[in-house]
């Protein structure tokens, strides 16, 4: 059998190189693909525990995670169309407007 | 009876009253009719209580009037003092002579104040000057002569400044003589409340006499004796009060009683549980000390009344007797020292009202008022006030020799200096003004010799001639007035305005001419030829000639110098012979210098043009100088002495002395010595013509020099005609270090220190506290507080707005550490517990 650490050590790397694309890239896609990379790394670290403790408790929230992430995937995408109407560009460094 | 006696204060008192507020609405006719009939109404009560007191052997009587229930009453101290007035020989003496000269002077003044613009409001002064008189010689306490003496001084001001608007500044010269004769009298007053004051202190009343108190003994025993005394006792039908029969039995043979018959001398008892007999009578209003029952029981002395029931001079003489001591706190004195002490206050007080040094300078400016005023006011009745009541407390007098040979020793020198600086005035006022200070002089003499009779004497016989001569100086200067305006009528064809004011002119330039300097005078007997002949006797009856009144009069008094003189030895009969030399010499200086004043007035001729358009004063005027010289040639038979053969003329010798004597404890018929008497006709005679050979046949005054001042006298009358200086030296003395130093009081201690000082300081010290408050506190602290809670918070803000950077990846970071930062805090429990 693959030993539940694997798993989790996967998650990890998964969720570590999520973070790492949110706070690196400028492209708002890419940052997104970056936070549903974090998601899915989540949801391994999910199902990895569930088969370790035979609980299904860890599946249904894997399925509470999806149905988020496409929703916020869904606003997400709308919200990029809208600035781009506007901004001509999808470079978040380029959204400051709101500073201090 | 009784009732009356109140009117006599009251009358005048009423045409005061209608004249002030009504006065302005009366015609002067009118109001000077309701002036002279509330003077002669009173002068008609005075003679009905004269011959009240003729018709009942001089009894006394004291009344309370109706209207005064009692005056002052402090139970809880021991305050008694009634509104009582006393009538007896004496104050009906002072009455007769203020009304009925009064009265003459009333009907002068209509004519002389003709025209005046306030002419209702002279005649109002006057009744009320009248009224306060009479309320001082009526009262039978010190209060009430007090009351009088302050109000106769008011009267007096507003007298002497009536003219206070006078045009060309002359106003100010006679209120300035007003207030001064006000503030001189003001000094006196303190002299005589003091007086009171250690009055009520030693006796503990202010009563001259109580209503039974006998007055002097003497004068009773020999009324008794002259009456059909002998009789034992009788014991009439008790007197209209009451259960006293007992009294009267018990003093059965008693050696001080005498009953008389036929006499209406009142009984009375000095019981003092039973209503007291005539005090019971008079809380009832009236009291009627001539007696009931003509068989009433008499008492010739106060033995029989004790100590607490005794008026002033009644428990004096007991004190006397006891040689008691007063207390006055931790000091006691005898009761000898506290009288002397008494009656040198009332000299002060006697100086101040009576014109003697130091404080007569008031008199002479006080001719600034109208003349009727002077006549009246400062000749005849307010002057005398002192004199009246130094007679009155004659007990007190008597009793302490040291003021009596002071109070001679200032009328002798009095007299003497008045009458020198007499002999250098010009203005015809001023030289009667200072024989008046002359005369009171000869009256203060008097009273220090212990002579209350020829005091009073002289006294009444001044009233008269120095009225006389007063109201005929007022009739001469109206006529220069008169002369004054015809003159530039004849000489300019002015219209002639009604021209009996007493202003300059106005049409023409105000030239020098004063109608009452004697320099302007000369040749007037002709023009004025009545008004020369009552001047002429008034100025021989001021001068001692016989057989006109001054003559009798001086005469007694220089006698009774004489006689104290012999008869005191050392230095107080050494006093008197001083003072008896002193008054021949103002006797003569008298007869010099009124005589000067007949050159210079009447004779000679005229040296100005309006003495020879001088006409004769209205009959108004007339009349009463005609009345006045007709008395100054008689009164002076009322007191002749005996010995000589002039008794007839009134019906008895001394009739004066014995009317005086009753009321008047230690009064004795005066004694005439005849060489004296010839002596001082001698001096008078002398002075006159030495006076006629210096100023007579037109040389009184030539040049602008006084005749005097040709001969080898002439410093001396530099001397007098500068008044010996008094003024100026009182100025030197007391009023420019008093002007100076009320200055530093109000300038340098008030002005200067107190405000600009003491004031600027305390509002520097407000206002540089404020500032001090103002700005490092309130902008330094409290503003540095309030603000810099704002600053702070604007500084945190804009540090803290930096963290809004709005770049996404910012957030995510922050975001991603505080996570971070949260998990470990939740780690930690893990690695302290296992690791």
């Amino acid at each position: 059998m693959v030993q539940t650490e694997a798993f989790v050590m996967l998650s990890a790397v998964l969720f570590v190189m999520g973070t790492l694309g949110v706070l690196v890239r400028r492209n708002a896609i890419l940052v997104f693909m970056s936070v549903e990379l974090m998601l899915n790394a989540a949801n391994l670290s999910f199902v990895a525990f569930a088969k370790h403790w035979q609980n299904l408790d860890g599946h249904l929230f894997v399925f509470f995670v999806m149905t988020v992430a496409a929703a916020e995937v869904a606003v997400g995408l709308a919200l990029i169309v809208t600035i781009f109407r506007s901004k001509q560009s999808i470079d978040i460094d380029e959204l400051h407007q709101m500073e201090g | 009876m009784a009732q009356i006696v109140p009117l006599i204060i009251l009358i005048p008192a009423l045409g005061a009253f209608i004249n002030t507020f009504w006065g302005s609405r009366l015609e002067e006719r009118q109001s000077a009719l309701v002036g002279i009939f509330a003077s002669t109404g009173a002068f008609i009560v005075a003679l009905l209580l004269f011959f009240n007191l003729m018709g009942n052997n001089y009894q006394e009587a004291v009344i309370n009037p109706f209207f005064f229930d009692s005056w002052i009453r402090i139970p809880s101290a021991g305050v008694e003092i009634p509104w009582q007035m006393r009538v007896d020989t004496l104050s009906v003496t002072m009455m007769l002579v203020i009304t009925g000269v009064g009265s003459l002077i009333h009907v002068y003044a209509m004519g002389y104040m003709h025209g005046d613009p306030r002419f209702s409001r002279f005649f109002t002064y006057l009744n009320m000057f009248l009224a306060f008189m009479l309320i001082l010689v009526t009262g039978n306490n010190f209060l009430m002569l007090f009351v009088g003496w302050e109000g106769v001084g008011l009267s007096s001001y507003l007298l002497i400044g009536f003219w206070f608007d006078k045009a060309h500044g002359e106003g100010y010269r006679n209120a300035n003589a007003a207030r001064k004769a006000f503030i001189a009298n003001r000094v006196g007053d303190f002299g005589l409340l003091m007086a009171i004051f250690l009055i009520f202190w030693t006796f503990g009343t202010l009563d001259f006499y109580k209503a039974a108190e006998v007055v002097n003994t003497h004068a009773l025993t020999g009324a008794a004796a002259s009456q059909n005394a002998g009789h034992g006792d009788e014991h009439g039908s008790d007197a209209s009060h009451g259960a006293e029969d007992s009294h009267s039995t018990t003093e059965d043979g008693h050696a001080s009683i005498i009953v008389l018959t036929g006499a209406s001398l009142q009984e009375t008892h000095g019981e003092a549980t039973d209503a007291h007999g005539s005090e019971s009578a008079s809380e009832h209003g009236e009291t009627d000390a001539h007696g009931a029952s003509p068989d009433a029981p008499v008492y010739l002395n106060n033995d029989h009344i004790p100590t607490e029931l005794l008026g002033v001079f009644g428990k004096a003489e007991r004190m006397l007797a006891e040689n008691a001591t007063v207390q006055f706190g931790p000091f006691s004195l005898g009761i000898g020292a506290v009288i002397t002490l008494i009656t040198l206050f009332m000299l002060l007080g006697a100086t101040g009202k009576s014109a003697q040094i130091p404080l007569f300078i008031w008199l002479p400016d006080a001719m600034a008022g109208p003349t009727p005023v002077s006549a009246l006011i400062h000749a005849a009745t307010m002057v005398t006030a002192g004199v009246y009541m130094m007679v009155r407390s004659n007990v007190l007098f008597h009793a302490s020799d040291t003021t009596s040979f002071i109070v001679a020793i200032i009328g002798a020198t009095t007299a003497l200096m008045a009458g020198y600086i007499a002999l250098g005035q010009w203005d015809i006022k001023k030289v009667l003004a200072y024989s008046t200070v002359s005369q009171l002089g000869f009256m203060v003499a008097a009273v220090g010799f212990q002579a209350y009779v020829p005091a009073m004497f002289h006294l009444v016989t001044h009233a008269f001639f120095k009225a006389l001569l007063f109201l005929g100086s007022g009739s001469v200067i109206h006529g220069m007035e008169h002369g004054h305006h015809h003159m530039h009528d004849h000489h300019k064809n002015e219209a002639h305005h009604d021209g009996h004011e007493h202003d300059e002119h106005a049409i023409v330039e105000h030239d020098a001419f004063d109608p009452q300097d004697m320099r302007y005078m000369g040749g007037l007997a002709r023009r004025m030829p009545l008004t020369y002949l009552t001047y002429l006797i008034g100025t021989l009856a001021l001068a001692g000639i016989f057989p006109f009144a001054g003559f009798w009069s001086k005469d007694e008094i220089l006698a009774d110098a004489f006689l104290k003189g012999v008869e005191d030895g050392g230095l107080v009969g050494a006093g008197a012979f001083i003072a008896l030399g002193m008054l021949l010499i103002a006797a003569g200086f008298t007869a010099f210098y009124m005589w000067r004043q007949m050159e210079l007035v009447f004779y000679g001729d005229h040296r100005h043009d309006a003495a020879a358009h001088a006409p004769e004063s209205a009959p108004s005027m007339i009349l009463p100088l005609l009345v006045l010289a007709f008395f100054s040639l008689t009164i002076g038979f009322m007191n002749t002495p005996s010995g000589i053969g002039l008794a007839w003329i009134a019906g008895g010798a001394h009739r004066f002395a014995d009317w005086i004597i009753v009321s008047v404890q230690h009064a004795h018929v005066g004694v005439f010595l005849p060489l004296l008497a010839l002596v001082a006709l001698s001096v008078g005679i002398g002075a006159i013509l030495l006076a006629r050979s210096i100023y007579g046949g037109g040389k009184a005054y030539v040049d602008g020099t006084d005749a005097l001042q040709k001969t080898v006298f002439a410093p001396g009358f530099q001397l007098s005609s500068a008044r010996l200086y008094w003024d100026e030296i009182y100025f030197a003395l007391f009023i420019t270090p008093f002007i100076r130093a009320s200055k530093f009081f109000g300038i340098t201690l008030d002005w200067n220190w107190w405000h600009d000082g003491f004031h600027h300081a305390l509002r520097d010290l407000f206002n540089g506290f404020g500032r001090i408050l103002a700005r490092p506190i309130e902008s330094g602290i409290i503003d540095a507080t309030v603000l810099g809670v704002g600053r702070l918070a604007t500084w945190v803000s804009s540090r803290m707005r930096r963290i809004q950077t709005g770049y996404v990846r910012t957030y995510a970071v922050v975001l991603l550490s505080g996570a971070i930062l949260v998990i470990i805090a939740l780690l930690i429990p893990l690695f302290q517990n296992g690791g």
